[in-house]
């Protein structure tokens, strides 16, 4: 079976990543048709987390730059998205792309200053923007409506689809779509010469700077690109909650979106998929917990935060690849066993996170 | 190199086919029910609500849900509305909207909630105004004073409950320009539409005697220079809409600065127990409900301190029995009340209640209940109790004065209301005339 899909698929990278894209677009259809509502609502939630997380896991798993800060760059997103949506009655899809462009213009400014920066100091300048953006929301409520927010209106669905057709429906055919730009996108970019220079950087400065690649510029180009998915996740999310409020994009937000990079897998795109189902199924998860042990609601709250600090420590301890990684791992193991005439440098992934050399922290 | 990344673009497609497959099975849980009100079933309502179990709302504002839940559990005991117990399911959004929003969605959307009851907020609740209307929930009695809540013709499901707060401020303001005439007032005031509303109303009493206008970002609680600017203006009186923490900073700030103004608030902000006992806790036990004494509010609930009210003694019987771990407060006297009116409300949409037909019954009016004064709905009103009466704490207790009075929203003026109050029955439902 392994050697048919391999023949069928196109040889172009592109082409081949369209049709898989477009493959996976009927499955959410369909599965969209399927759920009820709330699960719809869920499915929208997977979607948005998941164009985050994958930004974010191309900057830290390929390019080696962590950033606590993507809760703030989603909030960006979404607030522009707002404005311009909400405010300034533009066209959903042109503020989705405004809110890209606005967000990719604060990675700019950050990954001009990321680039300086190694290791925990890095980590934290960006935990100061999670810390710190959000501020602005209260600092200027004329503006950003404070405490409160900015209201979007929910987009209505297309007249064509029927009066009854369910807006959650919809919601999540938009986030979905979103997310599968961003696949597209993402996964032929780390294929090719940039992603190969983003690896290059993260494997060693040194030796990249060496073969004539400007470490900095490659570094700063990969804080736009994740800021950039930040911005949709941001925008994205306006479209499905109708809501920007400053509430949203706490330091919780920033915590979660890393660790559901590490748990689906560093560097891996489908493992941002996983890490996304598990950042919207966690908080049922959490709360049924607390319920099951029967906890009081301060416990209860603080529960997720609690969750995510044991998934990063049990993850990074257990199992770095992630939930991807064990697939992968099981996957080769099944192969090996089934098709000895493999060969081994078949095994050898390119995306497969490397640890970061001890010099640069 | 193609050959790796077709194998591992199989691996990420089966991957995901397999993410959305456990989704779909994890969607086949939900949906599917039978009857024709969701939510109701031949022996039980269920209904939801968002509350600030945590967050910078909860201390007090906690209170209420239980509260609520413990009328209900002592209604259940006696059998419930029409044969039907109420199953309250209340979830803590932590005064987050963005997390008000998930919340209601869940009951709504997952556990298929008849009805939203009490969802407390104003910037908490205006995020799911639109959706709970859309979806045609019944969303009854939002704890919050909030006018927008009164908007029968976009909002005909939301129904307010407590004196909106420029009704508040009509109130507060005509006692200021009464019994403190010729003074220096000064506003202190959360920056929201809670405090502006208020300001609204106190300005048209009192806009003449003002001096200073302070506002506070709810979640910074460093009251310092707004209570500095207010000492150094002069004032004698502090007119404040403040949620009850922010009653207890703004105190012990100005005790700090040596600067003793008659504090003149919100019934929102007043609860002597809360405030007292936030007091205490702010100053590490230092102050205490002593600092209140004197502070002028206004209610529209009988007293919690007055045992010889019937329904304050029916309330405190069923706090002691099933709520007896919080303090028998203002908050909990406000959950109960609440709980209270929409045990009505559904006792009067009748033997098979549906959606509609809790909205109808309770544009209807005829509900009547612990206040002090009657409600404003109707069909061309949604909003809550028509007026309230000033008070003055006195040893850690609210003391009414005059007559309770009733006014609008607009430029009307103060009626005095004098009907007597309806007393409760046993089971804690009135069947008022209908």
């Amino acid at each position: 079976m392994s050697a048919l899909a391999r023949l069928r698929l196109p040889q172009q990278t592109l082409m081949r990543h369209l049709l898989l894209a477009a493959a996976a677009g009927v499955v959410l259809y369909l599965i969209s048709l399927a759920l009820d509502p709330f699960n719809n609502l869920r499915l929208a939630g997977v979607a948005y987390y998941f164009t985050a997380l994958a930004g974010l896991t191309v900057l830290t798993g390929l390019n080696g730059q962590i950033s606590l800060g993507h809760g703030a760059l989603m909030a960006v997103g979404a607030y522009s998205a707002a404005l311009l949506v909400g405010r300034d009655g533009w066209p959903l899809a042109a503020a989705l792309a405004a809110s890209v462009v606005v967000t990719a213009f604060t990675g700019l400014l950050v990954g001009a200053v990321a680039a300086r920066l190694r290791g925990p100091y890095l980590a934290g300048a960006t935990l100061a923007l999670a810390v710190g953006l959000p501020g602005l929301a209260l600092r200027y409520p004329d503006a950003f409506g404070g405490e409160n927010g900015l209201d979007v209106p929910p987009p209505a669905p297309p007249a064509w689809l029927g009066e009854t057709f369910p807006l959650e429906r919809w919601q999540a055919w938009i986030a979905c779509l979103c997310a599968l730009i961003t696949l597209v996108l993402l996964a032929n970019l780390v294929r090719g010469r940039v992603g190969r220079a983003f690896r290059a950087v993260r494997d060693d400065e040194v030796a990249a700077e060496l073969a004539g690649l400007n470490v900095a510029r490659i570094q700063v180009f990969a804080f736009i690109v994740s800021a950039a998915c930040a911005g949709l996740a941001g925008g994205t999310f306006v479209v499905v909650t109708s809501l920007a409020a400053p509430g949203a994009f706490q330091l919780p937000l920033s915590l979660a979106l890393v660790t559901g990079v590490v748990l689906g897998g560093l560097g891996s795109l489908a493992g941002a998929v996983w890490g996304a189902i598990a950042l919207v199924m966690l908080p049922d998860w959490s709360g049924d917990l607390a319920r099951a042990l029967s906890l009081s609601d301060r416990v209860e709250a603080n529960l997720p935060l609690a969750i995510y600090g044991l998934v990063l420590i049990g993850v990074m301890l257990a199992a770095p690849g992630g939930i991807q990684g064990l697939f992968r791992t099981g996957f080769e193991w099944v192969a090996a066993r089934r098709s000895t005439w493999r060969p081994t440098d078949d095994l050898i992934d390119p995306q497969r996170p490397t640890p970061r050399r001890e010099e640069q922290s | 190199m193609t050959s790796i990344g077709a194998s591992r673009q199989r691996l990420s497609g089966a991957c995901v086919l397999a993410a959305v497959c456990a989704f779909v099975i994890a969607g086949c849980g939900g949906g599917g029910s039978g009857t024709s009100a969701p939510g109701v079933t031949k022996d039980s309502v269920k209904i939801g609500s968002h509350q600030p179990l945590t967050g910078p709302a909860a201390p007090g504002y906690s209170e209420i849900a239980p509260a609520s839940n413990a009328f209900f559990k002592y209604l259940n005991s006696q059998g419930g509305v029409n044969g039907r117990t109420i199953n309250y399911v209340y979830k803590d959004d932590g005064y987050n909207p963005t997390n008000t929003v998930s919340v209601v969605k869940r009951l709504v959307l997952q556990q298929k909630v008849f009805a939203i009851f009490n969802g407390l907020g104003t910037p908490t609740h205006t995020k799911v105004v639109d959706f709970l209307n859309t979806s045609k929930v019944p969303d009854l009695f939002v704890a919050s004073g909030c006018q927008c809540w009164d908007q029968p013709d976009d909002h005909p499901m939301t129904f307010g409950w407590q004196p909106d707060y420029v009704v508040e401020g009509k109130i507060l303001g005509d006692y200021i320009k009464k019994h403190f005439a010729g003074k220096k007032v000064a506003y202190f005031y959360q920056n929201d539409d809670f405090g502006k509303d208020g300001v609204k109303g106190l300005d048209m009493y009192v806009k003449s005697q003002v001096v200073s206008r302070q506002s506070y970002e709810p979640g910074d609680t460093n009251v310092g220079p707004q209570i500095s600017a207010i000492k150094s203006s002069g004032a004698e009186v502090i007119a404040a809409f403040t949620i009850p923490a922010y009653t207890a900073l703004a105190e012990l700030t100005s005790v700090k600065l040596n600067y003793k103004p008659q504090l003149v608030v919100s019934n929102v902000g007043s609860d002597p127990i809360t405030v007292g006992g936030l007091l205490k806790a702010f100053s590490k036990g230092k102050a205490g409900a002593a600092l209140i004494e004197g502070l002028v509010t206004n209610g529209y609930l009988p007293s919690v301190g007055d045992t010889s009210n019937p329904w304050i003694d029916l309330f405190k019987r069923i706090h002691d029995r099933y709520d007896a771990k919080a303090p028998f407060d203002g908050n909990v006297l406000f959950g109960m009340a609440a709980a209270y009116t929409f045990a009505q409300a559904l006792d009067k949409a009748g033997k098979n209640p549906t959606r509609q037909g809790l909205v109808d019954a309770v544009e209807k009016g005829n509900l009547r209940g612990p206040g002090l004064v009657p409600f404003r709905f109707s069909d061309k009103s949604h909003a809550g109790f028509t007026g309230a009466q000033i008070g003055t704490i006195k040893g850690g207790k609210i003391v009414y004065e005059g007559t309770p009075v009733t006014t609008d929203d607009g430029a009307g003026p103060l009626k005095p209301y004098t009907e007597k109050q309806p007393t409760p029955t046993e089971q804690g439902i009135v069947k008022a005339g209908d």
